[in-house]
């Protein structure tokens, strides 16, 4: 038996089920492996991304916040300027509308008692006459004695 | 093969398929197959080194080529644990799984080395006239690994139904707790619990052996003449690669019995 032959044989078997295993075992293995690692390394890089616009929207919703409270803050002023200042015209409005009413009621009095004066006097001729003819116990010709009356008007 | 002696097929084959064996002590039974022990263990040991320096320096992030690879095993032990055991496989089942597949894998991968070739390599390297490489094509290694899950089975039973559950099983299942089916319910379970580690075992043996002896025969027809030579070589590459396929399937095999048994061993019946 030629052992020889046998081994060279072997050698090539050998040598053929390292080509076989290079070409069509190691490959989809080898793609398995890098497939996994390309995964596993844009899952990485997209948590990293997701991170950083995770961090990027929390600034920015800081600003915004941050903005929105010095606007409403402005707001909040301006409003309070504006109320003190509607305050302050409607208090100036008042004032004058009051003085007017005072005014008004001023002369209305005035007014009214120079009327009432004005009342006083055309019965005060009256009331002299009568009071003068019962002292007098007579009548009292009020024609006669006209000028006389006219002059306690006037006094009065 | 550097042999004085005059060389026939039968002496051939019979070189091939003999075990470096080492007597301590008399007896049939006190010896030892050095090649498959030395085998399995240095595999072993690589293997696992190789494993754990990859593992030690495991990053989070991006992985290098080899933990990918890893990964991947482990992944898909853990998928087939996942399947079939329902309850913590990552305390025992699982880590067994893995071990089982690698360990398998890599001893039936030793079939693959031209097997002349490598005994020239171990008579003139290391001076041992007669090795076997292949420790799952030694009835030992798959009784030891097959008997080992058998433990195993027994403990994890007695340990989740207790030693009474255990016992009121073997008596009360499949066919129920009347006293009157309870010997064949105990012949059933005795046949079930021989015939586990059997077929576990030989199943593997069995395919690994056939798969040297045919290389044998082909290494045989190759001395025949240049025409052997080139369709041993050719039938020889052939077998080689379809070897790849029963090399992970019978290592597959094994480990999914091994979940198998194991998960049957935490159900009740």
């Amino acid at each position: 038996m030629n052992i020889t032959l046998t081994i060279i044989a072997q050698a090539l078997s050998f040598a053929i089920l390292i080509w076989f295993t290079a070409k069509f075992v190691w490959p989809p293995l080898l793609a398995a492996i890098e497939s996994r690692q390309k995964t596993i390394a844009d899952g990485l890089a997209d948590a990293e991304r997701a991170k950083h616009d995770l961090d990027m929207a929390a600034k920015r919703s800081a600003d915004i916040l941050r903005e929105a409270k010095d606007k409403a803050g402005e707001i909040v002023a301006n409003g309070e300027k504006r109320a003190s200042e509607i305050v302050e015209q409607a208090k100036a409005q008042a004032k004058v509308e009051g003085d007017r009413i005072v005014a008004g009621a001023k002369a209305e009095v005035e007014q009214e008692v120079f009327r009432a004066k004005e009342q006083l006097r055309t019965q005060v001729s009256a009331i002299a006459l009568a009071g003068a003819g019962k002292i007098l116990g007579r009548e009292i010709d009020a024609k006669a004695h006209n000028d006389l009356l006219d002059k306690l008007a006037a006094d009065l | 093969m550097s042999t004085e002696h005059e060389l026939t097929a039968s002496s051939y084959i019979e070189h091939h398929l003999s075990f470096n064996v080492k007597q301590i002590a008399d007896g049939a039974f006190w010896s030892v197959n050095f090649d498959t022990l030395i085998v399995s263990a240095l595999l072993g040991i690589v293997t696992f080194g190789l494993l754990w320096l990859v593992v030690r320096s495991a990053s989070a992030g991006v992985p290098t080529k080899r933990q990918a690879f890893v990964e991947l095993l482990v992944e898909f032990i853990d998928e087939q644990v996942k399947g079939i055991f329902h309850g913590d496989r990552k305390a025992f089942v699982a880590p067994l799984a893995l071990t089982v597949f690698v360990w398998v894998l890599v001893m039936n991968a030793m079939d693959f080395l031209p097997i002349d070739i490598m005994a020239w390599v171990y008579h003139h390297v290391f001076g041992q006239e007669k090795f076997r490489a292949v420790p799952t094509s030694d009835i030992n290694t798959t009784f030891a690994l097959a008997l080992s899950v058998w433990f195993l089975m027994i403990f994890f039973s007695i340990k989740v139904k207790g030693l009474g559950g255990w016992i009121h099983e073997l008596f009360c299942a499949p066919f129920g707790s009347n006293p009157l089916v309870w010997p064949a319910n105990f012949l059933f379970n005795l046949i079930e619990y021989v015939s586990k580690p059997l077929s576990h075992s030989l199943r593997l043996f069995g395919n690994m052996y056939a798969g040297e002896i045919i290389f044998l025969l082909l290494g045989m027809w190759a001395a025949t003449g240049l025409a052997g030579t080139i369709f041993g070589a050719l039938l020889g590459a052939g077998w080689a690669i379809f070897h790849i396929l029963i090399v992970v399937l019978q290592a597959f095999i094994f480990m999914m019995l091994t979940i198998v048994y194991i998960a049957m061993a935490h159900e009740s019946h």
